[in-house]
């Protein structure tokens, strides 16, 4: 579904993306892992575009993303911080957004009332705390049934019940064969969420395989841990 | 585009700014009319007023507001859009509503109480506009950090309405043993608030009396070539510093 | 001892009669001109006349080459018959006393670089009248020379208009050497000059119209003493140009619309003594030009929308401008030295900015008209380009509060308020 290869990326000195390599499949559900500044929200840029990688190439369904745009159509993303122009009210952007896309289908507008969005479609965005925007990022991202979902940091900063509705739902869609890219620090989410991970470190793919196997190879039960026990055995487990 | 060039002007317009701005320049014009029972003489003040406050405010504001739809952009950027057509809608609805301010402004007063060359003013100070609001995108996409954005921009405006000049006058000085008219067409040429203030005062009909040097630019831009030649000369002044930032826009990490 | 009303009467009937007898000698006679009249060409009327004859010449087109008219005769044309030159000649030439010459219209005279051929001209004449003739395509059209107490009034005077070099035209009005001369109410237009003196003195120039004209509309040198009174002098080439005479009187004259590189509406070289009073000067790239001139008196005259209103050279001394007013002018006054030895006072100056506190109508601060700006556009010309812009301006602005360049003597100490 979307292919990664020898992808380079560098903003000034910093190398960003070192001859990341990878693939994501429909039907799987991908957890980046990384620390902080590891290249994470960068990858995840330039697939959608947003960010222009120095080589390599990035497809989509078999097309590569350098200059078309038309591929976003089938990804919904839903940014680390949700940043939305200050005076525009929560109706209005939804309304905007479904303008801007001229889709005739029906848009998927379960998370909206779940999170309770149109109640607070008065409301001006920069009158919203940070977890409300991230609500009005998570139902946009879902709006228009895209196959694959780019969700950066979803959890964090929503409130229990939110992220509890945000994780149906993510589960809901997987069940739908979507495909999900997840990044998030928050370990047990991404266990109950993911089936791949991804772990990058300074722009380099450290590690590439399913989560169940990663825990047979380092005998761990819980996610955290068992990331935990591959970087102690320096990766030696990465298949390769 | 349409839709996201409609999108981008209500954005605009819910900042009160261009309300602001179009009021401020009617307040101006009409002042500078009832100060002047002389309407050539007004027009003659009004050209200061479109020769650096409207350039002034157009490169400013436009650089704030690009600094300001960042957010923006970056979301229409995760749409399936393409990024030329995010970054004419945003130049398109910028200019839009400067000139309609501007128009609104300057333009209603000046048709309604006439003078002489009030047309070519108006399509001059127009044509500023653009050529303002494209500079400012050169210098928005040119850096990251606002603050440097705006220092760019001022620094744009400083240059052409007083640093140029000062470098012309200079010019003159050192080589003011050498007939110099030829050179000064192209001087003029190279800087678009020059072009429209000599366009502009040939129209009001006063170059006739500035000696050698005024008869020569009267013979050439006083022409229907000459006009012609400014005009497209002006919008060029405000394509290329526009495609320049559309080559950035395209390649850069938003 | 005063003589009675009767006797002087009497006196004065016994000069008129005297005058009358004089100048009608018995058996003046009219001689006609014309193709059913007595003479075909006017020519033969002219060989058959005696002193004091009247040849009437009626409407028709003559082709006589040069007309010499040696004696004291009166020449009329009826409707305006016309004498052809035929681009050859020169068509009428005198050389006599009291010749009026009236009603003709003259086209077409030859052209020459050597000698000034003209439509009438008048050689060593005294008490001449050209009265109401028309002239077409002339190189020439009036040339006076050496002559006095002449009267040349009502005449429309258009050149070879078509032509282009000032070398290929003559001047309209011109006269040298002559002295006590009248001329007034003409229309010249399409010469090289409208009206052209040198060394004419003691004469009136009034209410002529001089426009369009190659080079000048009236130009004038070594002709002291003469008067010029509600002349109009528009859109020539370079304007009027006056020079090295003393005790001009103008006054009530207009200069208008003289534009171009090195036009002006009045230039002034080595002029003294004279009087420009009453005149206006309008749209013109300069009002007035001064040069060497000294002890003139420029007052109640009024600069409008000219480039430079007054340039005033450091050449010129005890000049005196007063109660002008100097309306939208791009720049008021340029001078080229750094003092100046002229006074001004009085003056009304719309680019004053002062304030007048004790409202006597004359500002509390002085006014100083020759701006940073027009000194440098007066040692670079093509500096003229920035006109207008913003930098100019803070120059402009600078100088006025911290003056460093332009001469701070050249200045007015008691601008009036209001229009003069």
């Amino acid at each position: 579904m979307i292919e990664v290869r020898n992808v380079n990326k560098r903003f000034g000195k910093l190398e960003v993306l070192r001859e990341v390599n990878a693939t994501f499949q429909k039907g799987g559900s991908y957890a980046i892992v990384g620390p902080n500044g590891s290249g994470k929200t960068t990858l995840i840029k330039s697939i959608l575009g947003m960010v222009l990688p120095d080589s390599g190439t990035i497809e989509v369904d078999g097309e590569s993303v350098r200059g078309h745009w038309s591929y976003r159509e089938r990804i919904g993303y839903m940014p680390q911080i949700g940043r939305y122009p200050d005076n525009i009210k929560i109706g209005q952007l939804l309304t905007m957004i479904r303008d801007l896309r001229g889709t005739a289908k029906a848009t998927d507008d379960e998370l909206v009332h779940e999170l309770r969005l149109d109640e607070l479609s008065d409301k001006r965005m920069h009158t919203l705390s940070g977890g409300t925007r991230q609500k009005v990022s998570a139902a946009i991202s879902f709006l228009f049934d895209p196959a694959v979902l780019i969700l950066d940091e979803p959890t964090a900063g929503l409130d229990p019940l939110s992220v509890e509705i945000l994780k149906a739902k993510i589960l809901k869609e997987k069940e739908r064969g979507k495909v999900f890219l997840i990044t998030s620090h928050i370990m047990s989410d991404l266990d109950e969420l993911s089936s791949h991970i991804l772990y990058i470190e300074e722009g380099i793919v450290r590690y590439d395989n399913m989560i169940a196997e990663l825990k047979r190879q380092t005998g761990e039960e819980k996610l955290g841990r068992a990331i935990a026990g591959m970087m102690r055995n320096n990766f030696k487990a990465n298949p390769s | 585009m349409i839709r996201i060039t409609k999108h981008a002007l209500y954005d605009i317009l819910r900042n009160r700014f261009v309300l602001f701005y179009a009021v401020f320049l009617m307040i101006i014009t009409f002042s500078l009319f009832s100060l002047d029972s002389d309407p050539g003489k007004a027009i003659l003040s009004l050209l200061n007023i479109v020769l650096m406050v409207v350039p002034l405010v157009s490169i400013i504001f436009t650089t704030i507001y690009f600094f300001n739809s960042y957010e923006f952009i970056e979301l229409l950027l995760s749409q399936p859009i393409d990024r030329k057509v995010i970054f004419f809608s945003e130049f398109l609805a910028i200019s839009i509503a400067l000139s309609a301010a501007y128009l609104v402004g300057v333009g209603l007063p000046v048709l309604l109480l006439g003078g002489q060359g009030a047309l070519y003013m108006l399509v001059s100070g127009l044509l500023l506009t653009w050529v303002f609001v494209s500079l400012a995108f050169a210098a928005s996409v040119s850096t990251r950090d606002k603050a440097r954005g705006i220092g760019m921009s001022l620094l744009f405006w400083f240059y052409f309405s007083l640093i140029y000049d000062g470098l012309i006058l200079y010019l003159i000085y050192s080589f003011s043993d050498y007939p110099m008219e030829k050179l000064t067409l192209a001087l003029i040429s190279l800087n678009p608030v020059d072009l429209a203030r000599i366009v502009i005062l040939l129209k009001l009909d006063i170059s006739a009396l500035m000696g050698y040097t005024g008869a020569f630019l009267k013979n050439f831009f006083g022409t229907g070539l000459g006009i012609g030649y400014s005009m497209s000369l002006l919008v060029a002044w405000s394509l290329i510093p526009l495609l320049y930032a559309l080559r950035k826009f395209l390649r850069k990490d938003i | 001892m005063e003589p009675t009303v009767p006797r002087m009467l009497a006196a004065s009937f016994l000069v008129s009669l005297f005058v009358m007898i004089m100048s009608f000698p018995a058996g003046a006679i009219t001689l006609s001109v014309g193709q059913q009249q007595s003479f075909q060409t006017i020519k033969e009327a002219v060989t058959a006349a005696h002193p004091g004859d009247t040849i009437l010449v009626y409407p028709g087109n003559y082709r006589e080459g040069n007309i010499l008219i040696r004696k004291s005769l009166v020449l009329i044309g009826r409707d305006y018959p016309v004498l052809d030159g035929e681009d050859k000649y020169e068509i009428i030439t005198v050389a006599a006393t009291d010749v009026v010459i009236q009603g003709l219209h003259l086209v077409n005279t030859g052209a020459a670089s050597i000698n000034d051929i003209a439509a009438i001209k008048g050689l060593d004449v005294k008490r001449m009248k050209i009265l109401n003739n028309r002239f077409d395509e002339t190189f020439f059209g009036i040339h006076l020379s050496n002559s006095s107490q002449c009267l040349i009034e009502g005449n429309m005077l258009k050149g070879t208009a078509g032509a282009r070099a000032e070398q290929d035209v003559g001047n309209g009005i011109h006269l040298w050497k002559s002295d006590h001369i009248t001329i007034r109410n003409n229309d010249v237009t399409g010469h090289r000059d409208g009206i052209y003196f040198e060394f004419v003195t003691r004469s009136r120039v009034s209410g002529n119209f001089s426009h369009q004209n190659l080079r000048y509309g009236l130009h004038f040198m070594f002709s002291n003493d003469d008067e010029y009174m509600d002349n109009t002098f528009q859109n020539n080439g370079s304007g009027v140009a006056i020079m090295y005479t003393k005790g001009v009187t103008m006054v009530g004259n207009r200069f208008e619309g003289n534009q171009g590189a090195a036009s002006y509406g009045l230039l002034l070289k080595d002029i003294g003594d004279s009087r420009i009073e009453q005149c206006q000067f309008a749209r013109n790239t300069v009002g007035i030009y001064m040069e060497g001139s000294s002890r003139c008196i420029l007052k109640d005259n009024t600069f409008r929308e000219n480039g430079w209103a007054l340039k005033i050279q450091a050449s010129c001394d005890n000049n005196t401008l007063t109660r002008n007013n100097f309306i939208a002018n791009t720049f008021d006054v340029a001078t080229n030295g750094s003092i100046s030895l002229n006074t001004l006072a009085g003056n009304y100056w719309d680019k004053y900015e002062g304030y007048d506190l004790n409202r006597d109508g004359t500002g509390d601060v002085p006014y100083h008209p020759v701006s940073l700006y027009g000194m440098i556009v007066e040692k670079m010309p093509t500096s003229v380009m920035l006109w207008r812009s913003f930098l100019v301006m803070l120059l402009d602005r600078a100088e006025k509060v911290v003056p460093a360049v332009t001469p701070e003597n050249l200045r007015d100490d008691s601008p009036s308020m209001r229009m003069l």
